[in-house]
């Protein structure tokens, strides 16, 4: 009996009871009695029907809860594995590329050491300012500077080699923290729809965020979800060769 | 020897071209996912396809998948330089018909090695 338009029937309705009672047509007034008995029954149902909603409402919220409970308990804390793995990943990376600089550094200082005292002797033979035996030895420094030159430039290129590979973090630290991010936002929309369903009585539809994922990137060590994986290259060879590769 | 290398993270793809360029390998073209490198295979004359897994767009299982299924390219060796490492992913790879399996991370050398079992094993079968 809450709404105006029922309040309004109710009123009417029992003026029209009064009336007929009064002016002596009691048959009239049992059909209005009649009447107000369904007007009644039909705002009964009404109420169930909205009872209801709400309990599909809180099983609903349930589920949400559920998930919620998965990411606190499991995805959470295997996010800060993920992250600190990131971390332990930039910082070899930097190590690495840091170690191969200082190896590389020396070397090109000696280069250009070496070949500018070389090229200042060979401006003076050039201009015939050298005597036989300076021009002995600087035929023998030369000698020297080519099979140095040509040790170190290995060295230089396995250096820089070792400097490219290093850059391999930025691809896989990546995909982690996209799954981080991910992870992040389902957490906030699981919250938000939590807090939706318990402040109010919106409709709620969302738990389609469910699917499991069927790429899920590096293997990250310690990761409790990430024991099903390989470690490493050699176990995929294993895994391979049983296969017939 | 053409070589398409497929990966979604332009750093990877430069170090697997740098790699192919120490290895001897000067013809190397890029793509960033399956779906703008199989246009890419179709049209081209690609001699070998190094390609990712996880990647947005197609992925590199369905481009493997995908090249397999094309009559002008279902023979064209495929290797796999990809982090993931669940052991039923590596199976399907294998279904599918990859050639070889790298994971990262990986070293130079590996993937030195895996490259020169694919050439061998198509050489012996020719």
């Amino acid at each position: 009996m809450s709404t105006k338009e029922n309040k309004d029937e109710y009123l009417a309705k029992a003026r029209a009871l009064v009336k007929k009672l009064e002016s002596g047509e009691p048959g009239e007034a049992d059909s209005i009695l009649d009447e107000m008995i369904n007007l009644r029954e039909s705002s009964l149902f009404q109420e169930i029907g909205k009872l209801t909603r709400q309990l599909h409402e809180t099983i609903n919220g349930f589920q949400i809860d559920s998930r919620l409970h998965v990411l606190t308990n499991n995805e959470i804390p295997d996010a800060k594995e993920r992250l600190n793995y990131v971390i332990a990943m930039t910082e070899q990376s930097a190590n690495r590329t840091l170690s191969a600089v200082e190896k590389a550094i020396p070397i090109s200082e000696e280069l250009k050491n070496r070949s500018d005292d070389l090229n200042t002797k060979w401006d003076r033979f050039r201009h015939r300012q050298m005597t036989v035996e300076e021009f002995r030895s600087l035929s023998k420094e030369i000698d020297e500077f080519m099979s140095w030159t040509s040790g170190n430039a290995g060295q230089m290129h396995e250096n820089l080699s070792e400097i490219l590979m290093a850059q391999d973090f930025q691809d896989l630290t990546g995909q982690i923290i996209r799954k981080v991010i991910s992870l992040v936002q389902e957490m906030e929309s699981s919250l938000v729809e939590l807090i939706r369903i318990t402040g109010s009585r919106l409709k709620a539809e969302s738990s389609e965020n469910e699917d499991k994922i069927a790429c899920d990137g590096p293997r990250i060590p310690g990761c409790e979800s990430h024991k099903d994986r390989v470690n490493g290259q050699d176990e995929v060879d294993d895994l391979l060769s049983s296969l017939g590769f | 020897m053409k070589i398409l290398i497929v990966d979604d993270f332009s750093t990877m793809r430069r170090i697997i071209k740098n790699l192919m360029r120490d290895l001897g390998f000067n013809n190397t073209s890029e793509a960033d996912d399956g779906k703008t490198a199989l246009p890419m295979l179709q049209n081209g004359d690609f001699d070998f396809l190094i390609t990712d897994w996880n990647m947005p767009g197609m992925q590199g299982i369905d481009l493997l998948k995908a090249v397999r299924a094309d009559e002008k390219l279902a023979k064209l060796p495929v290797l796999m330089v990809t982090a993931e490492a669940k052991r039923e992913q590596i199976v399907e790879a294998a279904q599918a018909g990859v050639n070889g399996y790298v994971v990262k991370p990986f070293t130079a050398a590996t993937l030195k090695e895996k490259i020169d079992k694919i050439f061998e094993r198509i050489d012996s079968n020719k």
